[in-house]
């Protein structure tokens, strides 16, 4: 059963492996950026459901830390030559101008980045929970757009960074979200994964075993955003420009569309939730376009997208509120079960 | 203090926002006994195992607990979790067991603090052995237990951290009166391996079968104390607590 799995799993990797191949070669630009997007807000729905489902903690601070990463990793990356041109309003500053890594070492400290930040500001914010929690994580998220803003001489202020090198295709889009996914069953199958059901579900039971509840927390909102600062930067390098408006409140809401429509609390509904809440954002954009009925003509309304998306969420929180997955898992022994077949 | 005590309350005030919930009691555990605190609802029995446990902070008054190396230690405002390590173990009140997780996991769990692996899995065999009802349903989810079933993993959970002290909070809550005696029958038995047992209690009658020595609570003061076997025939128990 065990090597059956393996050999299983492995063969899925091989299948993606392959469509990606393919896809490379065949498929337009459009097409690869949704396939790319795909993979990084699985990455991003992953980071945020360890915290707020696996965890507990109602964070909407997910796009503050994005933006730490992406601007770490695009400050790391981009050329001297072209900071100087850049930084028009304010002189960049001299320690940053020289300062460059490769891509992947500027992923790794986006993360850690990202991480420190989180780790900051969970010592005072965890004490609070509930919605108070979410709140105050707004809150520090917004501040962290403000200072980005603001600090114009490292991060070009409000004119952004442009032109930063598309290091993201599909074979590094994909690559971290198999790390991320190996590590996420792995953390959740282990003991610390139990530990953080049971800080989770009850707060006196885990502290009653001897569980440190605080510092559980701040452990895993700190993992947190190390995958939020590196799906940061992976977006960054995507789209090859960030700026402070990339990061506000409504780039953390459609991270929390993926994890609460994929399920709270089930990496497999993460997936699931990024899949589909990323393809219709795009495909939903021919209701912006106008639309013939016959001979009935709708105009394109700007936006409409948006409207006809509330309606699919609440549809979903109507008639199935614990997500498409619950907190249940994909597990091969449970595709047989369910395929009849095998055993 | 001699050296046998290993749990000394002294002088012990709980507050509840503006409600005195403890007035000032003293208590002694020594180290073998099973002691139990019954009295009715509100007495202020559980406000009592929860300061001790750590879960309860800012109380008046002294608890002090001899650890494993015989130092007398003033437990005053520490940590639950640092109790846990000093071998304190509370099996809180509502069994919380955690229905998402198996009954082999919530086992585990309760060994969070320790690290020696091969001992562990000695104590889930030795768990399995007091509850052999566990053992059967090792692999279900906790949710799906009975109620006797989730009260007797929840003290196989507060065993598996190797407590000396075993602090109980109403394990007789919910269950049928076959399921009690079993209950406290594997109480007796876990005392008679050595553990010493807080027992907190409603069902004075069960908990004073098996106490070796007992305090009644009333209203945040304890009115009686005594030998459990003497206290199940003392008139004023019998009248309040077992019926006249």
């Amino acid at each position: 059963m065990k090597i059956r799995n393996s050999i299983l799993t492995f063969l899925a990797v091989a299948a993606l492996g392959y469509f990606l191949w393919w896809a490379s070669l065949n498929l337009d630009r459009y097409m690869l950026r949704i396939i790319n997007l795909i993979a990084i807000n699985a990455i991003l729905g992953l980071s945020l459901n360890l915290i707020y489902g696996m965890a507990g903690m109602f964070s909407l601070g997910h796009a503050g830390f994005m933006a730490v990463g992406a601007y770490v990793s695009a400050l790391l990356i981009i050329t001297s030559d072209q900071k100087v041109k850049m930084w028009i309003l304010e002189p960049i500053a001299p320690w940053l101008m020289n300062l460059h890594t490769s891509f992947v070492v500027s992923l790794i400290l986006a993360g850690l980045a990202a991480a420190f930040v989180g780790w900051l500001i969970s010592l005072p914010v965890l004490r609070l929970g509930g919605d108070y929690l979410g709140i105050a994580t707004l809150g520090f998220s917004e501040i962290i757009r403000i200072l980005i803003v603001n600090l114009t001489p490292i991060t070009n202020g409000s004119l952004g960074l442009k032109g930063i090198p598309a290091h993201t295709d599909l074979w590094m889009s994909y690559g971290c979200l198999l790390v991320a996914l190996f590590f996420m069953i792995r953390l959740m199958k282990s003991n610390f994964g139990n530990v953080l059901r049971a800080v989770r579900d009850d707060e006196i039971a885990a502290r009653t075993m001897g569980i440190d509840t605080f510092r559980v927390r701040v452990l895993a909102f700190t993992l947190g955003c190390f995958g939020g600062g590196v799906g940061g930067a992976l977006m960054g390098n995507l789209i090859t420009t960030i700026d402070p408006k990339m990061f506000m409140i409504t780039q953390t809401y459609s991270l929390l569309m993926i994890v609460v429509v994929g399920g709270l609390g089930s990496i497999t509904g993460s997936i699931l939730g990024s899949v589909l809440v990323t393809t219709m954002l795009e495909w939903l954009r021919f209701v912006e376009n106008p639309i013939n009925f016959g001979s009935i003509q709708i105009p394109g309304i700007p936006g409409m997208r948006m409207v006809i998306f509330s309606v699919l969420l609440i549809a979903i929180i109507i008639f199935r509120r614990e997500g498409i997955m619950g907190t249940r898992e994909f597990s091969w022994n449970w595709f047989f079960r369910k395929g009849g077949v095998g055993r | 203090m001699p050296d046998d005590v290993i749990l000394d309350i002294q002088d012990l005030n709980v507050w509840y926002g503006g409600i005195h919930a403890v007035k000032g009691i003293n208590i002694l555990i020594k180290r073998g006994e099973i002691v139990t605190l019954i009295g009715a609802n509100g007495a202020g029995k559980s406000s009592t195992i929860r300061s001790i446990a750590g879960l309860i902070r800012g109380y008046k008054g002294y608890i002090g607990y001899r650890n494993r190396a015989g130092e007398m230690l003033r437990l005053n405002n520490r940590q639950p979790e640092n109790m846990v390590k000093m071998g304190i173990a509370l099996s809180p009140e509502g069994r919380r067991i955690l229905p998402h997780l198996t009954v082999e996991e919530n086992l585990f769990l309760g060994a969070y603090t320790r690290t020696d692996t091969v001992e562990i899995d000695n104590d889930i065999d030795y768990v399995y052995e007091l509850f052999p009802r566990l053992k059967e349903r090792r692999l279900q989810k906790g949710g799906t237990l009975s109620g006797g079933e989730q009260q007797m993993l929840a003290v196989g959970r507060a065993l598996m951290s190797r407590p000396d002290l075993l602090m109980l909070d109403e394990p007789s809550l919910g269950l049928a009166p076959m399921l009690v005696a079993e209950v406290f029958g594997i109480i007796r038995e876990i005392n008679r391996q050595g553990k010493t047992i807080l027992l907190v209690e409603q069902n004075a009658f069960a908990a004073l079968s098996i106490a070796d020595k007992a305090y009644v609570l009333e209203v945040g003061t304890i009115t009686i104390e005594g030998a459990g076997a003497e206290l199940l025939q003392d008139p004023r128990v019998k009248e309040a607590y077992l019926g006249g």
